[in-house]
């Protein structure tokens, strides 16, 4: 047993880091919140490195490394707040021709649910749906009959939607309504809903620990009554609570990359779900006015984590899954 | 990351079990929770066991007796022993994962040579003489003091929170030697025998109604010089290196007990019908998740211990700070098991004699001892996040 990372694993997510440091820095965010549509030449720069490819085998032009590279990666995005379809270009890489090299935007949704919500609908050049329950072919979110587990995929101007007013200014939503003449896909239903849900929760980690590093960052710079705000026991208390959240998710999504239990990622997900979302709500406690402000990056980071926390898998639906887990 | 076991852990594990397996059988009732020279022959005898089967100081390094196990062997250890019911390391706790790693840290040949071969044999108890009515959380404020007297010292005060004082050999004991220096630099670090004379001890009974600490009054004990451990006046650095042993093994084996009591609390509530109840459902579901993962972060953490394992063994101890983490959110999530455990239980929440109950009082106490939960915020704040000292 040797739960760490590897020298290779540390070398690639400072790669990662670097690469969206340079690419997509603090201007380029601000920037993002005015014109949240996936920036193409990034898209394609981050093809050209792998991001998308990185689970692909390398006779197939892909990188050949696995879940937990992939965690790694998405985690970093995460960290960036990176606008776009990230988890579904990484899941359907290899799938859908093009969006391996970055050429190819695509979206992914999950049915079943009122609304169905699909995230940049404007940058997306296909919808792929994952049913678990409902049926793709006669529309989406509908009733119960002919339920069906499967994976189709649409043309995006095909698929009807409705507006929806997006949280997240950084995350275009709009609902589904329909989805016409969708083409099935041959894909494990139940293991793309996992591995969306173990990606997301990635990038919920990344957020996590980039809001405890905000927070750390601000109370060593913010002076009142004469000191650091971060010298007072009650500001220490809501850093150190948030760093005990964020490493609690890390080991939870870490190990869950390894094992890929389905019970690990609903877990993962929780925690990293409850930390994301704490963590931001926490840094803006500690950043006080300035965190109220449009202005601090921080809120950013809190509604990217609400939504992502309504994806793939709810707090509520967790909890039944790992309380049913517990009697069989 | 690799979560699996090599060849030589699984054949490591394989063994332990079979062997478990042999002696757990024939062990004997154990005593009453009160009956304290029984629960000592209790957990001497264990460990007695235990040496003879090479498993001893297991996360001891090789030159002070041990057996320079990894410290995954370590874990798998705590693992195996509690998943068989074997018993815990109870009595011989201060010896095995205080005084004695600070003994084989710090001490000379001779001291290790007298102190450290009873304690792994289970024929010497320790406890431990840290705390004071005035220095919990601030134990440098301790104020026994400890005065020169030819070849020995001399030593008055009072210490609290001793455990096991009433059946222990030796005591492992913060005194004052100088009372003049800036107060981390007067402390030294004693090992006081318990028959000696001016030792008083009263047992101290807590809110769960048990005796499991004491106070101990000392009314000018003569301890000779010889038995302190390091140099005088800095006991304190040689305090340390025992603390960081405690955060870092002590709750293995407690870790899986609380996983298995969650599915017996899921059975409970399913057979009690209390599982219609979606509120405690969910909050059943949210602790499966929250165990999973401080069993995730043990792993991490004592792979992390073992990448930066000393040459020549040893190293069971995690560095403090992923320590307090750990602590931090276990204590927390042990105090929440139990209070599911009472919802679960309904009024037999009410029944001091219901195991889960005594199991509730006492889980208050984690959240407290060895360090409170404020004061190991204050040390991830400070030590890991960098943000400054203050109030």
């Amino acid at each position: 047993m040797d739960f760490q990372l590897t020298e290779d694993q540390r070398a690639l997510r400072r790669a990662a880091r670097e690469l969206l440091a340079k690419r997509f820095g603090p201007d380029r965010l601000r920037a993002a919140v005015g014109d949240p549509a996936p920036d193409r030449a990034l898209w394609r720069e981050l093809g050209a490195a792998g991001f998308f490819a990185l689970r692909l085998p390398e006779e197939a032009g892909g990188v050949g490394l696995g879940l937990p590279e992939a965690v790694l990666v998405l985690e970093e995005t995460g960290r960036a707040l990176l606008p776009g379809p990230v988890v579904a270009c990484q899941l359907l890489a290899g799938v859908v021709d093009g969006v391996a090299s970055g050429e190819k935007i695509v979206g992914l949704c999950e049915g079943g649910r009122e609304p169905v919500l699909w995230e940049h609908p404007a940058a997306c050049d296909e919808l792929i749906l994952v049913e678990t329950g409902t049926e793709c072919r006669d529309g989406v979110g509908g009733g119960a009959r002919g339920r069906t587990a499967g994976v189709c995929r649409s043309a995006a101007e095909r698929v009807s939607c409705a507006p929806f007013a997006s949280v997240d200014p950084l995350t275009p939503l709009a609902r589904v309504t329909g989805l016409p003449r969708a083409e099935a896909l041959a894909l494990d239903a139940s293991r793309l809903r996992r591995e969306a849900a173990l990606l997301t929760a990635a990038q919920q980690l990344g957020s996590a620990a980039r809001t405890v590093e905000l927070a750390v960052a601000h109370a060593r710079r913010r002076e009142q009554f004469g000191a650091p705000v971060g010298s007072f026991q009650a500001v220490k208390h809501l850093c150190a609570q948030m760093l005990v959240r964020a490493e609690m998710a890390r080991c939870a999504v870490y190990a869950a990359s390894v094992t890929e239990g389905d019970l690990d990622v609903t877990g993962a997900k929780l925690l990293a779900d409850e930390a994301a979302v704490r963590n931001a709500r926490d840094c803006v406690q500690v950043h006080g006015g300035m965190g109220f402000t449009w202005e601090a990056d921080v809120h950013l980071h809190l509604k990217r984590a609400w939504l992502r926390a309504e994806c793939w898998g709810t707090a509520g639906e967790a909890e039944e899954l790992l309380a049913a887990g517990l009697i069989t | 990351m690799d979560l699996t076991f090599t060849e030589e852990e699984d054949a490591f594990r394989a063994r332990l079990r079979r062997w478990l397996g042999e002696v757990m059988p024939a062990l004997p009732a154990k005593p009453a929770a009160d009956d304290w020279p029984g629960r000592r022959a209790y957990d001497a005898a264990w460990q007695r066991m235990l040496y003879d089967a090479g498993y001893a100081g297991l996360h001891w390094p090789e030159d002070a007796g041990g057996r320079g196990a990894t410290p995954t062997q370590h874990l798998i250890f705590l693992e195996e022993t509690e998943r068989a019911g074997a018993p815990y390391v109870g009595a011989n706790f201060v010896g095995l994962l205080h005084a004695g790693p600070t003994v084989a840290a710090e001490g000379s040949a001779e001291q290790r040579a007298r102190w450290l071969p009873p304690i792994l044999r289970g024929d010497e108890i320790w406890c431990q003489g840290f705390s004071e009515p005035d220095a919990g959380s601030d134990l440098a404020a301790l104020r026994t003091t400890a005065v020169r007297d030819g070849d020995h010292y001399v030593v008055s005060g009072t210490k609290l929170w001793t455990s096991h004082a009433e059946v222990a050999d030796w005591c492992e004991l913060l005194v004052r030697t100088d009372p003049d220096a800036p107060r981390h630099r007067g402390i030294s670090w004693l090992a006081m025998p318990m028959d000696a004379p001016g030792v008083t001890v009263r047992p101290l009974r807590t809110l769960a109604g048990s005796a499991e600490f004491a106070e101990m009054f000392l009314d000018e004990v003569r301890v000779p010089i010889s038995h302190r451990v390091g140099a005088e006046n800095d006991g304190w650095r040689v305090t340390m290196v025992t603390l960081s042993f405690e955060r870092g093994t002590a709750f293995v084996g407690e870790v899986v007990a609380c996983r298995r009591m969650l599915g017996a609390l899921a059975r409970t509530a399913r057979d009690n019908g209390r599982w219609d109840d979606a509120v405690l459902r969910r909050r059943l579901g949210r602790l499966h998740a929250e165990f999973a993962a401080l069993w995730r972060l043990t792993q991490w953490n004592v792979s992390e211990a073992a990448a930066a394992r000393p040459p020549g063994g040893g190293g069971g101890g995690v560095p403090g700070t992923g320590g307090s983490v750990f602590k931090l959110r276990y204590s927390h999530a042990r105090q929440e098991l139990y209070d599911a455990a009472a919802e679960v239980l309904g009024a037999g929440a009410l029944d001091a004699d219901h195991e889960w109950v005594a199991g509730r009082l006492s889980s208050l106490s984690y959240t407290i001892a060895a360090g409170t939960s404020q004061i190991q915020r204050n040390i991830v704040a400070e030590r890991i996040l960098g943000l400054p000292k203050g109030r």
